[in-house]
């Protein structure tokens, strides 16, 4: 056995000197207060097992803990609900031990039992949990999903205080999965009392209670004050409004009526808030795991060609694309964000070069052009953002139809194969979890390439499929020789163009004057648009 | 009276039975599957078909719709996919904000509209009756997206007479109902004045003008009962066009009617919830048209009831 929380405790102080292995509390933070934040769409639900909307993300963290979690603002683990835990030298079987009198909010002290009802639970067929997925290599998930099992044989409760959770395979992924909202501690009599509710009247352990919630206009979460982690959370409450428009909610910003809106900054206003240097002050801008991309069906001609899926990535002008949203992103050359860890650095991709491509569609014997179909998510900017790619491929000969649907329909039309191109805009992939792996399978690997899969280019090589294999199976996530594999993975995906990676979004949030707490809170990584727990006000 | 009652109850059934059956279908054929918005983008094909066969997903269409239909008869509107909640549990925390909205709309339309109509009519080939002719006109065309947040940013920002959208008082209530009524006061003034016009031809009106009876009398005794009448059927079917209207008035102002709900369902294929809102908003429209009909013989004993 060794220990891993010392080695990646090791990593993480070369990058960042202050004890960043755990938060140590702000010196200027105040206590009290309340916060409104606004969102345009419905809360759907607050279980865990279910959330998957980036609203309820950041919510459900704040109610729940799992056994793994993030440092604020950041994307490193650290333990969570386990106080420590051990990986055995194969990397298959973890033994967490879990924090002593941690209580749920209906005052019961959490134990091993809960865990492993709640890993059983989200992999049920009966809870539909969308996340069921990330559990895979739990041993006995194929059992519990094919309805063989009513519980994961991998998972064994030792003593109240320990678990001990054993791998089919080794995952380097694991301990991100356990940080996952689908992995949160929930207490069973609170769930088989609430029965299908569950997600309207959540009991967790978090750092906030729900105290209230009317449907359609808003929830009030409150503070739990027997939370385990100590000194947080700062604030006495959160009042989250629902079914505000974000133009709406930026001007009850400005009149002081809303500290942080949920949806950002609307386009339409973007410029005229960065041009007045006191509003320009409240916004943090910050990276976000997410890449907008062009898919190319392989399956469909004349995209089969490399040449011309390579002439395609050198015609779109990336720079023109985000002067469409603003200059609110970075340009890509990879499907890896800057801030993945693997991302390569120094790897150029493909430059703009609109003869070049055109020498490369008359490589590929198609020197007068074609005329194919991009299909794309009908809400602004999206439909924009097709007509500068269908300008820009139609300055090498290439006739585009916009396809513009709604997001279903994309999404359908993608999984079915039946679409040559589409633009990822309002669907694209935002990472689960802060590791490289969470960019291949689903949407480059073979995997994600059968029908309804999101790998909507159905690109499949078995050779970079079993060299991303092979780095999962490594032990620790941060290995630099698993960075280096995944580093390798996107270079050779790149090499066969299936994707046009354009650009990655930023992130710009706004708050009110009198929100404090260090930028990064504000763009935090994991929790969108600000981690809650660690806020405070400054009045 | 009583027959004709129930030959129009039995008519608005069938009509009813015939939305949710078109609607259905509608959703069946669409080209979006539900089992995916649900299983999200980590789904393995196990979990997908697990869900697809507990929702009863995987049945053949006249089976899901035969079980829909025997919920609707029990009162049952079955549990949104994706909100994992009771659909009635949905549309009743709705159905008040919107019901209240569409009351305050429909008030707004009416006295913008038949003032309008009939100070128009009274100064008719005027300039006063051109300007509010093309006023009208306007009103009909402007997009009430526009309309509701230039309201929104001139009375609650500017002069902060009123709040920034939301719901619960009186205040809330004025800006998001002028919003609706505007649009359609462009209508009632056109309507309300041609009506009007025609009227004031009539020969009974020149008889009271005879007989002596003061300008104002005229007007509010003879002339206004009869011009109305036409205008007031039309408030049934209005209520159609107010279903569609709220929708973007309750996203504008974040009013939390059932505009909103039907909106976030559609994006996401939430079909329980899409059918819920459909069958209530048809209901509505369905008795809007009957209430037309049956109040109309009230005002005007020529037309009779058959």
């Amino acid at each position: 056995m060794k220990r891993l929380l010392l080695s990646s405790a090791l990593v993480m102080a070369v990058a960042l000197p202050v004890a960043a292995q755990d938060y140590t509390p702000d010196p200027n933070a105040t206590q009290g207060g309340t916060i409104t934040i606004t969102y345009k769409d419905d809360v759907a639900t607050l279980d865990p097992a279910i959330g998957y909307d980036w609203q309820n993300w950041s919510m459900i963290k704040s109610l729940f803990d799992g056994l793994m979690d993030y440092v604020p603002g950041t994307t490193e683990l650290r333990p969570g609900l386990a106080e420590s835990y051990e990986v055995s030298e194969d990397g298959t079987v973890f033994t967490f031990t879990l924090r002593q009198g941690v209580t749920f909010h209906n005052g019961r002290e959490m134990t091993a039992e809960d865990v492993k009802y709640s890993l059983d639970r989200v992999t049920l067929p009966e809870t539909q949990s969308p996340g069921a997925g990330f559990f895979a290599s739990i041993q006995g998930f194929d059992e519990i999903s094919s309805g063989e099992a009513d519980t994961l044989s991998g998972v064994e409760v030792v003593d109240p205080q320990t678990v001990r959770i054993t791998l089919s395979r080794p995952d380097a992924t694991f301990l991100h999965v356990m940080a996952l909202n689908f992995a949160s501690v929930v207490p069973q009599e609170a769930v088989e009392e609430a029965g299908a509710d569950f997600g309207k009247s959540p009991v967790g352990t978090g750092a906030f209670k729900l105290a209230d919630w009317v449907i359609g206009q808003r929830l009030v979460f409150e503070k739990n004050e027997d939370y385990w982690r100590d000194g947080v959370p700062y604030l006495d409450a959160i009042t989250f409004e629902v079914g505000q428009e974000p133009v709406v909610a930026l001007l009850r910003l400005q009149q002081g009526e809303v500290d942080v809106p949920g949806d950002g900054i609307p386009p339409a206003k973007f410029q005229e808030v960065m041009a007045d240097p006191d509003q320009a002050a409240r916004v943090v801008e910050g990276g976000q795991l997410h890449t907008g991309y062009i898919t190319l069906n392989v399956g469909i001609e004349p995209f089969n060609q490399l040449a011309v899926r390579e002439a395609v990535n050198m015609a779109i002008n990336k720079d023109r694309i985000i002067q469409v949203i603003n200059g609110r992103a970075v340009p890509a050359n990879q499907p890896l964000p800057p801030s993945m860890p693997g991302y390569t650095e120094g790897y150029d991709g493909f430059a703009y070069d609109p003869e070049g491509a055109k020498a490369k569609l008359a490589e590929a014997g198609l020197a007068d052009g074609f005329t194919t179909e991009l299909y794309v998510m009908n809400t602004d900017p999206n439909p924009r953002i097709a007509q500068a790619i269908q300008q820009d491929l139609r300055a090498i000969g290439v006739e585009v139809e916009i396809r513009s649907l709604a997001q279903a329909n994309v999404i359908e039309a993608g999984g079915a194969g039946e679409a040559p191109m589409i633009w990822s805009g309002g669907m694209a992939w935002i990472a689960d979890f802060p590791d490289p792996s969470n960019f291949y399978g689903p949407i480059l690997g073979c995997a994600g390439a059968g029908d309804g899969g999101w790998n909507w280019s159905k690109f499949c090589d078995e050779g970079i499929d079993a060299m991303a294999t092979k780095a999962d199976s490594f032990t620790d996530p941060a290995a630099p020789e698993r960075l280096e594999l995944w580093s390798e993975v996107y270079q050779r995906v790149m090499a066969e163009a299936p994707w046009v990676p354009v650009f990655h979004e930023q992130r710009y949030t706004m708050k009110s004057a009198r929100m404090g707490g260090d930028d990064s809170l504000y763009v935090d990584p994991v929790s969108i648009p600000v981690n809650y727990d660690y806020v405070y006000v400054t009045e | 009276m009583a027959g004709y009652l129930f030959r129009r109850l039995l008519q608005a059934a069938l009509i009813l039975l015939g939305v949710s059956f078109i609607t259905f279908v509608l959703l069946y054929v669409l080209p979006a599957d539900p089992v995916r918005q649900i299983a999200g983008r980590s789904a393995t094909q196990q979990t997908v078909e697990n869900i697809r066969q507990q929702l009863g997903l995987d049945q053949p269409l006249l089976v899901q719709y035969g079980r829909f239909l025997a919920g609707l008869v029990q009162g049952d509107l079955g549990r949104s996919y994706l909100q994992r909640t009771e659909v009635s549990t949905l549309i009743a925390s709705r159905l008040p904000a919107s019901l209240l909205l569409m009351a305050g709309g429909i008030l707004c339309e009416l006295l913008i509209g038949l003032t309008l109509g009939v100070i128009a009519a009274l100064y008719r080939g005027r300039p006063l009756d051109q300007g509010l002719m093309v006023t009208s006109f306007v009103a009909v065309s402007a997009p009430q997206f526009v309309v509701g947040l230039l309201l929104l940013y001139v009375f609650a920002v500017q002069l902060g007479w009123f709040p920034i959208g939301g719901y619960g008082t009186l205040a809330h209530l004025v800006l998001p109902a002028v919003t609706l009524g505007i649009m359609g006061s462009g209508w009632y003034s056109r309507m309300m004045r041609s009506s009007m016009i025609e009227v004031l031809r009539q020969d009974y009106i020149r008889t009271a003008r005879a007989k002596g009876l003061t300008r104002g009398r005229i007007l509010f005794r003879h002339a206004l009962p009869n011009a109305i009448l036409p205008v007031i059927a039309m408030i049934g079917i209005d209520i159609g066009i107010f279903m569609g209207g709220i929708v973007v008035v309750e996203s504008v102002f974040g009013w939390p009617g059932i505009g909103q709900l039907a909106w976030q369902a559609i994006q996401r294929v939430d079909i329980p919830v899409i059918m819920g809102v459909t069958m209530v908003s048809a209901g509505f429209i369905v008795l809007g048209n009957l209430l037309a009909d049956i109040v109309t013989p009230f005002i005007d004993p020529r037309i009779k009831m058959r």
